[in-house]
């Protein structure tokens, strides 16, 4: 049985994705680690790959991968399976990830796991963990069929770790069709970014429906500057427009995992609690007592957030 | 304009979810059921996108019995008609599965534009959607903050890691869209009243000329193999606050040498 694992390796704002690399480093860690990378990438990327233990990079530098969405990608991929026949595939579950795995899916006729947070690959058999209704259960699932496996991983399962190959590199020819070229990025508009991000932030301050109004977001980014953290958000928050969807922790948003959290006005819908469960310390701070998020916090404050976390920013200002 | 939109009816949100030890499902059955608030945003953007460019917007949907109440909702929204795949040989479908199911059902009758949520709220998989386009062979665009149809292409801005897209493709097209793209109305008595008559469509699975290898639990890619509960996290010091909450929490910062 092939032990080949392939990674659908994703460049986003001109850098090779942390998940991409994650997914590399786990790849090399169950099976022999190929990486497939369609599109502009940096100089260095192969190498990146490479050192995280890929063996063999796909490569198309084409631009019709960047400027048309999915239907290049997923035909590319699609015939370079049906040659090479991987055992398993791993995407990421970011918003390219899964339109081509998606699409792969439907046209190979194979199965895909979603929102995998692990995985061990058996003499072809796949076993998956998935974190299920929002981590209130760990399921573990399989694909039955014999080929190709889909697999769509969580962003932050995986540590990346330094295991130095040299790839061999094959370049793999971009599809002329103008078919394929029907759905057409016209555009990338870059919000403004603000305070730091919060992929990799150690200190997170996330605020809930609870802060009421957009503006009292201004105390959590307060905080989160004494900090030196950065700021987050339920999907309630952003889908009343308070902030930017690239603030939203959760199922649907982003995984954080930073040594500290602090959960503000925040209930703990499992959406929620998908996204930080592995923060290092949490602490919340919420008005109604039987709120779930106290289940799983390390310091708890029933009370108004209104008055509890300006007394904090005083408190750490008064300590510095 | 023919519009579909895919959706889903699931568990209310009042309703803690469980699984089934035994079969490995969500236990659907005799719980209160509702719209998917992720389909009623495709609903309502499906209706206002009717009400500029006049034609219909129809809802496909599949489940048990359950579900009607769900599919009544998006028809006293103002759906023009809906289409309810309905069959126990569908039971412990997969992704791909449904996808199949969906797809032969849309695929029944010409359509414009397809409108789905970006993922049902209470399994999140997301890629049905994708594996319907591919199976209609209509291009997809995923993610949708806004759009909008001009002619014959339909605009959307996309979520994207730092901003957004703005993406276009011509139609026939799917589309999905994030919960946040609008404000889905509530059912007013004249659109309730109106649902009772409009016309919804069953389905099995042999209407649609899917046999047990395509779908069901025999037709599934997928099985769950097991079923388990994480460790619970221990829960920490929960406290009222008595005018020191910010003191106690800055006092824990500093035993975590975080100030």
């Amino acid at each position: 049985m092939s032990d080949v694992i392939w990674v659908y390796g994703e460049v986003v704002d001109g850098a090779v994705t942390s998940t991409t690399l994650e997914m590399v480093t786990k790849a090399a860690a169950v099976g022999t680690a190929e990486a497939i990378l369609l599109g502009p990438a940096p100089d260095d990327a192969v190498a990146l790959l490479g050192e995280h233990g890929a063996s063999k990079v796909y490569v198309s530098p084409d631009p019709v991968f960047r400027d048309y969405l999915t239907l290049p990608a997923a035909t590319v991929v699609e015939s370079l399976i049906r040659q090479h026949k991987p055992a398993l595939v791993l995407f990421a579950s970011s918003y390219g990830g899964r339109d081509v795995a998606a699409a792969l899916s439907a046209a190979l006729d194979c199965g895909a796991i979603t929102d995998v947070a692990d995985f061990t690959l058996t003499d072809g058999a796949v076993e998956a963990k998935i974190p299920a209704l929002g981590a209130s259960y760990w399921n573990t699932a399989t694909l039955v069929h014999d080929d190709v496996k889909l697999l769509l991983v969580r962003p932050k399962s995986f540590e990346p770790a330094p295991n130095p190959k040299t790839p061999v590199v094959e370049e793999v020819a971009a599809p002329a069709d103008a078919e394929l070229c029907k759905v057409r990025l016209k555009e990338k508009v870059v919000a403004k970014a603000e305070g730091p991000q919060l992929d990799g932030a150690r200190i997170v301050v996330s605020g809930g429906r609870g802060l009421a109004a957009e503006e009292n977001f201004d105390m959590l980014r307060e905080l989160a500057d004494l900090l030196g953290g950065a700021v987050g958000a339920t999907r309630a928050v952003v889908d009343s427009g308070w902030v930017p969807y690239s603030l939203q922790i959760g199922q649907t948003g982003k995984t954080v995992k930073p040594d500290l959290y602090i959960a503000c006005g925040i209930s703990g819908a499992v959406q929620h609690l998908a996204g930080m469960k592995d923060s290092k310390l949490i602490v919340a701070v919420n008005k109604d007592a039987e709120a779930p998020i106290f289940q799983m916090c390390d310091l708890g404050i029933v009370g108004d957030v209104f008055k509890v976390v300006p007394q904090l920013i005083e408190e750490i200002k008064a300590r510095r | 304009m023919d519009i579909v939109v895919c959706g889903k009816i699931i568990p209310a949100s009042t309703v803690t979810i469980e699984i089934d030890p035994a079969t490995k499902r969500m236990i659907r059955k005799g719980v209160a059921h509702e719209l998917d608030p992720a389909a009623a945003s495709a609903v309502e953007e499906g209706l206002r996108l009717m009400e500029q460019e006049g034609g219909t917007v129809t809802l496909v949907t599949m489940g048990f019995n359950e579900i009607t109440i769900g599919v009544r909702t998006a028809l006293a929204m103002g759906a023009t008609s809906a289409v309810h795949i309905f069959d126990d040989a569908l039971a412990g479908s997969d992704a791909l599965a449904t996808a199949k199911a969906l797809a032969a059902a849309i695929g029944k009758k010409p359509f414009d534009l397809i409108i789905c949520g970006t993922e049902s709220s209470d399994s999140y998989s997301g890629i049905v959607p994708g594996q319907v386009a591919r199976l209609l062979g209509v291009p997809p665009v995923t993610f949708a903050n806004e759009m909008s149809v001009e002619g014959n292409t339909l605009t959307v801005k996309r979520q994207s890691e730092s901003g957004y897209d703005v993406v276009e493709a011509d139609l026939p097209a799917l589309v999905t869209v994030t919960s946040g793209i609008n404000e889905p109305r509530y059912p007013q008595l004249k659109g309730i009243m109106a649902a009772k008559r409009k016309e919804i469509v069953q389905y099995s699975a042999a209407d649609l000329g899917l046999g047990a290898g395509d779908v069901g639990e025999a037709g599934a890619r997928e099985r769950v193999l097991e079923v388990g509960r994480p460790p619970r996290r221990e829960a920490g010091d929960v406290v009222e606050d008595d005018g020191d909450g910010g003191k106690r929490i800055a006092d824990f910062l500093a035993e975590a040498k975080v100030i």
